[in-house]
């Protein structure tokens, strides 16, 4: 009886070594992957977003919000912020509409992240920039459009 | 040559926000050497990991769209006063760097 109860014991223990084991593991396998090759060298919006979210649907959501100046100076640095109020975010991605490669910079966020993102990207001309915000596994976007008087996209 | 520099600050919607500032060339692959004629390598950094205590919460990945000396911000919500957080990038040559810092 004694034997018994001992083992069972020790099973349970075993199974919860293994669950705590998987959950430590989880967050890091996820964040831990690699570049998105295939997302930045898309040609279009659409490729780019499906290869990086797994889907290219997304929503107009008033709880994205973009700050960026409505006219660029200098197309080599134009200073972006993506704000949310969305709990749940998983991921941001910026996308100049006219680059070349119009996916430019994204974002994983795990559980203890936020969402707030901001980096300064480059355009090669005037166009509208999309900022996506995955929450809840669903996709959110807002735009703004970006004037550009001087190109930096290199040449 | 790399220097990555840190500035945590108070976000206005709760929490921290990390700012990193890394020195980087961040070559398109399109601009050309104005002596030579040859075009300049692609030069990038890829991946940006921005971790509190050890424990990674968000990873930035850049691409040639990314201005040169990019400057990445990104919100921890959670942090609190004396966490440390390290932030790590590594570019497509394989150089890296990281930076340190104990939040006030």
């Amino acid at each position: 009886m004694k034997r018994r109860i001992f083992l069972k014991g020790s099973l349970a223990a075993g199974t919860l070594a293994v669950a705590a084991g998987a959950g430590m593991l989880t967050p890091k396998s996820v964040l831990a992957a690699a570049w998105p090759k295939a997302a930045f060298e898309s040609e279009t919006e659409a490729d780019a977003l499906n290869a990086f979210f797994g889907t290219s649907d997304a929503e107009q959501s008033d709880q994205v919000s973009i700050k960026a100046p409505l006219q660029a100076e200098n197309g080599a640095v134009v200073p972006i912020k993506v704000m949310t109020s969305l709990t749940g975010v998983e991921g941001i991605a910026i996308c100049a509409i006219k680059n070349p490669r119009p996916y430019t910079t994204s974002l994983r966020v795990s559980a203890g992240g936020g969402g707030l993102y901001s980096t300064r990207i480059k355009m090669g001309q005037t166009s509208p920039v999309h900022c996506y915000v995955k929450a809840g596994g669903k996709l959110y976007m807002a735009s703004q459009e970006i004037k550009v008087t001087v190109g930096g996209c290199g040449g | 040559m790399a220097s990555t520099k840190m500035k945590i600050k108070k976000s206005k919607s709760g929490g921290y926000e990390v700012m990193v500032l890394a020195k980087h060339p961040m070559e398109t692959g399109l601009r050309k050497d104005k002596k030579t004629g040859n075009k300049i390598p692609e030069h990038f950094i890829e991946n940006m990991e921005f971790s509190v205590n050890g424990e990674v919460v968000a990873q930035a990945n850049l691409g040639t769209g990314v201005s040169k000396n990019p400057l990445i911000g990104v919100g921890i919500p959670n942090a609190k006063s004396g966490d440390t957080v390290t932030v790590s990038w590594v570019d497509n040559k394989g150089e890296s760097d990281s930076a340190e810092k104990v939040v006030k």
